[in-house]
């Protein structure tokens, strides 16, 4: 049977993509940040996963105000970067898994959760830049992702947004999902945004390492703690646009210790760093025991 | 029965909820379409006609027209909308965030690098934080002398 194995939890400043596209990294100022992904690109050689399945938002790009839906799956064959408005970052295309996707689908709708099926959408910064950071640019002679993954966007822009604890019994509902498709799949969850920033208003600006690394730490060993914090604490605290640390409990939901089932997960990567052009970025990889 | 907004005591931050989503559809359809190239093209050639294709406010278009991102906030504009506008002109979305509170770009940029604004005084109104009204605009760039 198919197997959630680790989750990933990264910020996905579009900076961040930037800087990468257009060869920024070795800049003093972005050293710090791209460091603290060394592990993790070597990680994702050494434990390289069939599947992404990869929770973000979009941000205005393929959800106009025409229709934003709460919770999205990708079930198309591919997705193509977006013009975000400065053109489309020079990455591979996407490649989905539209049999595990629309499995998946299946499943958590019949457990309750109204999730809307996506066949054509472009995947912004939200998407794309948590893959460069895993798994660096890709060469040109081989100019792919190294693995299929599954678009999962979550509305975190039209409040009111889904509860954290929503997020976290979602998780819950897609472990059992994945654990239901015959085929023998090592599924990496990945939940993506954050962490602290605030992008409007004159309280742009706003970073609060100290409420993040406390975030980390409860994620970490506390997640159904985590899951309880409610909107409010995340404006107050984190910025208006914090709230997308949601997401981040829609992969820890999916961890096998949620459901009781193991003695707990293993740390294996921890980074924060401030800033990344507005905001805070967290990063964290935890494998199932 | 009123409905449970617990955010709007939060200084110098505008939730985008279901109702200024009412009031901004078309101002962030506006900008929505700023992201074709051709439409850039016309917005900027004459920004005051492609304005008024759409059916917004006149305080919609006139924060649109001073690039007064608070002002479009305020009329229901949502920021990842609004990016759209920014992008049109170059803008990093540094940038644009920095010109909502009065700094210069290089002092928006110093104050994200020295850790950012700090939250301590700034989880309320009334309280004294940076963010406040009665500490705003902050720095060099108030915004005050353009509007």
């Amino acid at each position: 049977m198919a197997r959630i194995t680790a989750s990933v939890y990264t910020s996905h400043v579009p900076a961040i993509g930037a800087a990468l596209d257009m060869g920024k990294d070795k800049e003093p100022y972005w050293v710090p940040l791209f460091k603290g992904y060394e592990y993790s690109k070597q990680w994702m050689k050494d434990n390289k996963p069939d599947v992404i399945f990869l929770v973000y938002n979009d941000h205005a790009t393929a959800f106009s105000l025409d229709m934003i839906p709460t919770f999205a799956i990708g079930t198309a064959a591919e997705y193509q970067p977006a013009d975000e408005g400065y053109g489309a970052r020079p990455v591979p295309k996407v490649v989905g898994h539209p049999e595990l996707a629309s499995h998946i689908a299946q499943s958590v709708i019949q457990q309750d959760f109204d999730l809307t099926i996506v066949n054509k959408m472009d995947v912004d910064h939200g998407l794309t830049v948590p893959l460069s950071l895993m798994c660096g640019q890709p060469p040109a002679d081989k100019f792919e992702w190294p693995c299929p993954v599954i678009p999962f966007a979550v509305n975190v822009v039209q409040y009111p947004v889904p509860s954290g604890q929503r997020c976290f019994n979602l998780g819950q509902a897609i472990r059992k999902a994945v654990e239901s498709y015959d085929e023998d799949l090592n599924i990496h969850i990945w939940g993506t945004g954050g962490m602290s920033h605030q992008l409007q208003g004159p309280r742009a600006g706003l970073i609060n390492a100290e409420w993040d690394n406390a975030f980390l730490d409860k994620l970490i060993a506390d997640p159904a703690a985590a899951a309880a914090i409610p909107h409010i604490d995340y404006v107050r605290e984190a910025g208006s646009e914090g709230i997308e640390l949601v997401m981040w409990l829609i992969a820890r939901g999916a961890m096998s210790d949620v459901a009781g089932r193991a003695d707990g997960v293993t740390l294996k990567h921890r980074f924060f760093h401030v800033p990344a052009s507005n905001t805070a970025v967290g990063h964290l990889i935890l494998e199932n025991k | 029965m009123s409905l449970d907004k617990p955010y709007l005591d939060v200084p110098g931050t505008i939730i985008f909820d279901a109702e200024q989503s009412r009031k901004g559809y078309h101002l962030n359809q506006f900008c929505m379409s700023l992201m074709k190239a051709e439409n850039r093209t016309r917005f900027k050639a004459n920004e005051r006609a492609y304005l008024d294709e759409w059916p917004m406010t006149e305080e919609q278009k006139q924060g649109v027209l001073t690039r007064d991102l608070n002002r479009c906030m305020a009329a229901g504009g949502n920021i990842y909308f609004l990016a759209k506008i920014g992008a049109t002109d170059g803008l990093s979305f540094q940038q644009m965030a920095g010109s909502m509170t009065g700094m210069t770009e290089e002092e928006y940029r110093n104050m994200m690098i020295s850790g950012g604004r700090s939250v301590e005084g700034n989880r309320y109104i009334g309280e004294d934080g940076t963010a406040q009204a009665k500490n705003q605009p902050q720095g060099s760039g108030n915004k005050k002398d353009k509007a």
